[in-house]
C-alpha cells in the first residue's frame, strides 16, 4: 500500500489545495521552550530509526552476541555477513531483477502516462473527460484488490514466474497516478510556446517531442521517483507471479531468506539491511522531490 | 472518486478555456474546408497513437481482471479450462456467512478505526512541534519519513525479529529495568492486534505528519499573526485557526488511511504469515483471500473474495466522500469553475 498512497494522495491534493501561499518561516513557539521542542522532535526520530539501526548494526553481529543480548551493540563488530552477502549470487540476482523490474516499469509507466496525459491535456475532443474519468477511477483499483483475477489474466499469457508478469501489471496499475500527476503539469505549459512551434512549422507531435518532454521533466522526475520505489517495494504481485528463486525480486528474495536462514539471524539481518539500501538512497538523493512534490510543488 | 476527479478538472480547468484557443490556432493553412478535415483526422490520428497504448495496457491489465473476477465469482472453480461449475450467488454467501470471514471483517474495520484514532490526532500534534523554527527541520523530515520508504518486507522482517520472545524488545525492556512488561507480543491473541497497530503507526506516521506539515505550510501567516494581536493563545490559535484550516489535509488523509487499512496485507503476511495469523487475530481481508483463493486453489471463491473487498472498500469510500469530503470538494469546484 505504500506505493498507492503517496500516490493516490496526489491525485485528490494536487487539485483540492490552493496554491496559496507558502512560508518556510512560522512564529516562534509562543510559550514553549525550544528543548522541549527539540526533546520531542529527538523522541520520534529515535523511535522512527531504531528499528532500521537495529537491523543495520545487528548485521554486525554474530548469532551468539544476538542471542546474549539481544538488543546490544555489535562488540566485536563483524564484516563477514556482509561480505558474505555481497559476495553470494543470490543477493546479486535478486538485486539485478529487482533493478530491471523497477527500470522497465518506470520507463513504461513514464512514456505511456506522458503520452496519454499529453492527449488529455492539449488535445480537444470528445472523449477527453471520459479518458480522465478512467483513468481516475482506476485509484479505486489497487492491485491488491484485483490480485487475485490478475494472477489468472497473467497464468493465461503464459507470463507466471516470468519478470514480465510483474512488469507489465505494474505499468498498468501505475497509470492512474501518472496520469493525475502529469495532466495538470503539461496543461500548465503556456500556449504561447505551443503557438510559436506552431509558426515555426512544428507540428502538434513535434511541439510533444521537441517541447513537452523537457518542460514537463519535473513531474516526471517525481512520477519516476514514486514508480521506482512502488516497484522496488512491490510484495504481492511478485508474491503471486514468481516462483522460482532465480527470477525472484528483492522483497521476496528478503523473505525466503529469512524463512530458510531463520536460525542465522545476523545474516538475515545483513541480508535484509543491504535489500533496504538501494531504495533509502534513492531517496535520500531525490528526496527534495519526494517531500517536495508532496508538499505542493506539483501544482496544476 | 469520480470526486476526486472533480477537484482535479475543476482546478484544470482554468487552464483549459486557454487551451483551446491554442488548438485552434495550431494548423496554420486553415481556411480551406478540405484541409482543415485532414487535419482533423491527423488529429484523430495522432490522439489514438498517444493514448491507444496506456489505454489498451490500462483496460487490460487493471479493468479487465476486475471485471472478470465478478465473472468468476459465481463459479467453482480451479482456475484450469473454462469455469463451468455455476453456482450463482453460493461463493457470496459462503463469504458471508464464514465465520473466519467475520473475524477478518472485524479486524481490517479495528485496523481501519484504529489507526485513525492513534495516527491522526498524535500527527497532528507532532506536525504542530514539527512546524515550529527548529534547527535541522529538513533532517528531521527525511528521518522520519524513512520507515515510510522502506518495504513492508524489511519492515515485517526486522520488527518481527525484534518483537520475538527472546527478541530485542524484551531484552531492552529487561535491561532498563521494566522486565515486567516483557510480553509475548506476537502470538497472544490479546497482544498481537496492538502490536500490528504499533508497527503500522510506526510504517505510516511519517507520511501522516508530513502530509500534516504541508497543510501546515499552506495556512497563510498573516492569520496567526492577526489572532497574535488580538491576545489568542498558543493553544486558542491551534484550535480556532490551525485546526478547523487543516481539515481538508486531515479528510483527505483519513480518506487514504481508511483505503489503506482495508487493503493491509504485506504487513501481516509477512509478519504472522496465512497460518498463524489467523490464530493471533491479526488477519485481515487480503489475508483471507490469499488464503482461501489462490492457495486452496479456489479461483471461483477468491475471485468472489476480490469482489467484496472491493465493494466494501468502494462503498466505505463514496460513504466518506459523500458526508466527509463533501465540503472540500464543493470549495474546490466552485473555486475551479467560477
Amino acid at each position: 500500500m505504500s506505493a498507492t498512497t503517496a500516490r493516490s494522495w496526489f491525485s485528490s491534493t494536487t487539485g483540492s489545495r490552493r496554491p496559496g501561499s507558502r512560508r518556510d518561516s512560522r512564529d516562534a513557539p509562543q510559550k514553549w521552550g525550544s528543548p522541549f521542542t527539540y526533546f520531542v522532535a529527538l523522541l520520534f526520530i529515535g523511535v522512527c530509526i531504531a528499528p532500521v539501526i537495529y537491523i543495520v548494526l545487528g548485521g554486525f553481529r554474530t548469532n551468539s552476541q544476538i542471542t546474549k543480548s539481544p538488543a546490544g551493540l555489535p562488540h566485536p563488530w563483524i564484516t563477514a555477513n556482509y561480505i558474505n552477502v555481497l559476495k553470494s549470487n543470490r543477493f546479486w540476482g535478486e538485486f539485478a531483477n529487482s533493478v530491471l523490474v523497477a527500470l522497465a516499469s518506470t520507463v513504461g509507466i513514464v512514456v505511456l502516462g506522458l503520452m496519454v496525459s499529453f492527449v488529455i491535456a492539449r488535445y480537444d475532443f470528445k472523449l477527453k473527460g471520459a479518458m480522465y474519468s478512467l483513468f481516475a477511477a482506476g485509484l479505486m483499483f489497487p492491485m491488491v484488490i484485483a490480485i487475485t483475477p490478475l494472477y489468472i489474466v497473467i497464468k493465461d499469457l503464459g507470463l507466471i514466474d516470468n519478470l514480465l508478469g510483474v512488469i507489465v501489471p505494474q505499468i498498468a496499475f501505475g497509470l492512474p497516478t501518472t496520469v493525475i500527476i502529469l495532466v495538470p503539469f503539461l496543461r500548465a505549459i503556456p500556449n504561447e510556446i505551443e503557438e510559436a512551434a506552431a509558426i515555426d512549422g512544428t507540428s502538434r507531435l513535434g511541439f510533444f517531442v521537441r517541447m513537452v518532454i523537457p518542460l514537463s521533466l519535473p513531474g516526471v522526475v517525481t512520477v519516476s521517483i514514486l514508480s521506482f520505489i512502488g516497484s522496488w517495494n512491490n510484495y504481492v504481485l511478485p508474491l503471486y507471479i514468481l516462483n522460482s528463486q532465480a527470477n525472484f525480486t528483492l522483497p521476496l528474495g528478503v523473505q525466503a531468506f529469512s524463512s530458510q536462514y531463520s536460525t542465522d539471524t545476523a545474516k538475515v539481518l545483513a541480508f535484509t539491511s543491504l535489500a533496504m539500501l538501494p531504495a533509502l538512497v534513492f531517496f535520500s538523493i531525490f528526496e527534495k522531490r519526494i517531500v517536495g512534490g508532496l508538499t505542493g510543488a506539483v501544482k496544476g | 472518486m469520480s470526486d476526486t476527479l472533480g477537484t482535479e478538472t475543476a482546478f484544470g480547468r482554468q487552464s483549459q478555456g486557454t487551451s483551446r484557443v491554442g488548438g485552434a490556432a495550431t494548423p496554420p493553412t486553415a481556411p480551406r474546408a478540405a484541409s482543415r478535415r485532414r487535419g482533423r483526422a491527423k488529429m484523430r490520428l495522432e490522439i489514438a497513437l498517444l493514448s491507444g497504448p496506456a489505454i489498451l495496457m490500462f483496460l487490460a491489465f487493471v479493468i479487465f481482471p476486475v471485471a472478470l473476477a465478478a465473472y468468476y465469482g459465481f463459479y467453482r472453480w480451479h482456475g484450469y479450462g473454462a469455469p463451468s461449475d455455476w453456482v450463482g450467488l453460493n461463493n457470496y454467501r459462503l463469504i458471508l456467512t464464514d465465520p473466519a470471514f467475520q473475524q477478518v471483517l472485524k479486524h481490517s474495520f479495528m485496523i481501519m478505526g484504529l489507526s485513525l484514532v492513534i495516527q491522526g490526532p498524535l500527527a497532528i500534534l507532532l506536525a504542530l512541534l514539527l512546524n515550529q523554527k527548529i534547527r535541522g527541520r529538513s533532517v528531521i523530515r527525511i528521518l522520519i519519513f524513512v520507515p515510510y520508504i522502506i518495504s513492508e518486507v524489511i519492515v515485517g522482517t526486522g520488527w518481527s525479529l525484534m518483537l520475538q520472545g527472546d527478541g530485542a524488545m524484551n531484552d531492552l525492556l529487561r535491561h532498563i529495568g521494566l522486565g515486567s512488561l516483557q510480553a509475548d507480543w506476537l502470538s497472544n491473541p490479546k497482544l498481537a492486534i496492538w502490536t500490528l497497530m504499533a508497527i503500522i503507526s510506526w510504517k505510516y506516521i511519517g507520511f501522516a505528519v508530513i502530509l500534516m506539515l504541508a497543510g501546515l505550510q499552506s495556512i497563510p501567516e498573516e492569520l496567526f499573526e492577526a489572532a497574535q494581536i488580538d491576545g489568542a493563545s498558543y493553544w486558542q490559535i491551534q484550535r480556532r485557526i490551525t485546526l478547523p484550516l487543516l481539515g481538508p489535509t486531515i479528510r483527505i488523509w483519513a480518506f487514504l488511511s481508511i483505503i489503506g487499512s482495508l487493503q493491509l496485507f504485506d504487513l501481516v503476511y509477512i509478519i504472522w504469515g496465512q497460518y498463524v495469523s489467523g490464530t493471533a487475530g491479526t488477519s485481515t481481508m487480503a489475508i483471507y483471500m490469499l488464503a482461501q483463493g489462490r492457495n486452496a486453489g479456489n479461483y471461483g471463491y477468491g475471485s468472489a473474495i476480490a469482489v467484496v473487498m472491493f465493494l466494501i472498500s468502494l462503498v466505505v469510500a463514496l460513504i466518506y466522500q459523500r458526508f466527509v469530503l463533501r465540503r472540500d470538494l464543493r470549495g474546490a469546484v466552485t473555486e475551479g469553475t467560477v
